[in-house]
């Protein structure tokens, strides 16, 4: 009978490492980042119009992901 | 006990009182009295700043008026979020403020670590240049409206003769404030010589925490003082630099008080940040549901800027 000695290293899956804080963080600031430089652009008035849907996107999902684990 | 006189049965009753009324109080757990201590604060709160959200929240989805409040509301749904989204002119109300915010933001943010970087390098008298420096930054948004409006004078004010003094352009030739392509600049002027001093010591707070072995260990290494600037102090100074940038940023996205003072939105609308439009708007065409919706929309964006400050705040708490 032959013993595993090698350590096992708990494999960790896509989901696991994309749902952590900091890259969700990341991508929420980017989102509301977005948003303030869509509302204050002058190039396109569509741009505009979308900004606040996604300036409210963004702070929404800062606010959900600020609570999920590190 | 019958005979006792009526201010000793106060007394006695006093005394009966005081002893249970401690008891009951020396009964309550820590949670309890913590909450105790709380709740007037909680309840402050409620009433004067998230009651008057949720009102706000509520009213930029109705066609209230403030002057016409016996008018039955109507529910409108998102009508005024559309509206305001597809307006040419508040487009150019968010124009005028990005001009505002992106120029006074970057021309502080290089004085400032600039000014920052000569104090930290604690010459002969650099506590009464700190001091001088900081100055403008303790006067009253209302006083600096006012004595810069002196200033800009075109008749008596001292910016125009100084101007005229380098340039050789006579003093009474333009107008600060009432010229169209000067009056976005003239406020800009004045927010930078207000809040410089501001950047300066969040900036100086940064270069003082850096520690010197770093410098030392570069010394020895050889490293020229170009080279430990781009090397260790900026990287370094880095996170306070955007922990003031986007303080100044939010602070000057809601800038209202100078400018109102300064140009009041004029010449035309050429000064009109957001807040200006806002505020005219709904004290001046009292359309209160509109207005608030206007003020969801900018109170959303300060909060998502918010979000990302507090982050960059934590960043900087944990070095």
């Amino acid at each position: 009978m032959s013993v595993d000695l090698t350590p096992s290293i708990a494999r960790r899956g896509l989901a696991d490492r994309i749902l952590r804080r900091a890259p969700l963080e990341a991508i929420a600031t980017t989102i509301i980042a977005a948003g303030v430089v869509m509302l204050m652009q002058p190039l396109s008035l569509t741009l505009y119009s979308w900004s606040f849907a996604t300036t409210l996107f963004g702070t929404v999902m800062f606010t959900i992901v600020s609570k999920v684990r590190e | 006990m019958n005979e006792l006189s009526a201010s000793s049965r106060i007394t006695y009753r006093a005394v009966m009182v005081r002893p249970g009324l401690a008891r009951r109080i020396r009964g309550l757990s820590d949670r309890m009295l913590a909450w105790l201590f709380i709740t007037p604060t909680i309840v402050l709160l409620l009433a004067i700043n998230i009651f008057p959200l949720l009102w706000t929240i509520y009213l930029s989805f109705t066609n209230y008026r403030a002057n016409r409040a016996n008018v039955p509301t109507i529910w409108l749904g998102a009508d005024w979020y559309q509206s305001i989204l597809t307006d040419p002119d508040i487009w150019a109300a968010m124009q005028v403020t990005a001009h505002f915010v992106i120029w006074t933001v970057v021309i502080e943010t290089v004085l400032g670590f600039g000014l920052a970087y000569l104090i930290d390098k604690k010459f002969r008298g650099h506590g009464m240049w700190t001091t001088i420096i900081l100055l403008p930054m303790m006067l009253s948004p209302a006083v600096v409206g006012n004595f810069w409006t002196f200033l800009y004078q075109p008749q008596i004010g001292l910016f125009n003769y100084v101007v005229a003094f380098f340039t050789g352009r006579a003093a009474s030739s333009f107008q600060m404030l009432g010229d169209v392509t000067l009056s976005p600049w003239a406020i800009v002027i004045v927010d930078a010589w207000m809040w410089t001093p501001y950047v300066m010591l969040i900036c100086l707070a940064g270069l003082r925490s850096i520690p010197d072995y770093i410098y030392e260990a570069a010394e020895v290494d050889r490293a020229s003082k170009w080279r430990q600037f781009w090397s260790i102090t900026l990287p370094m100074a880095l996170p306070f630099i955007m922990l003031a940038v986007l303080f100044r940023g939010i602070e000057n996205f809601k800038m209202f008080d100078m400018v109102n003072l300064l140009t009041g939105g004029g010449p035309g609308s050429t000064t009109e940040v957001a807040s200006i439009t806002l505020k005219r708007a709904a004290f001046e065409s009292w359309r209160t549901g509109y207005s608030s919706a206007f003020a969801i929309i900018l109170f959303v964006t300060v909060f998502g800027l918010a979000n990302i400050y507090v982050k960059a705040l934590n960043k900087v708490k944990s070095r």
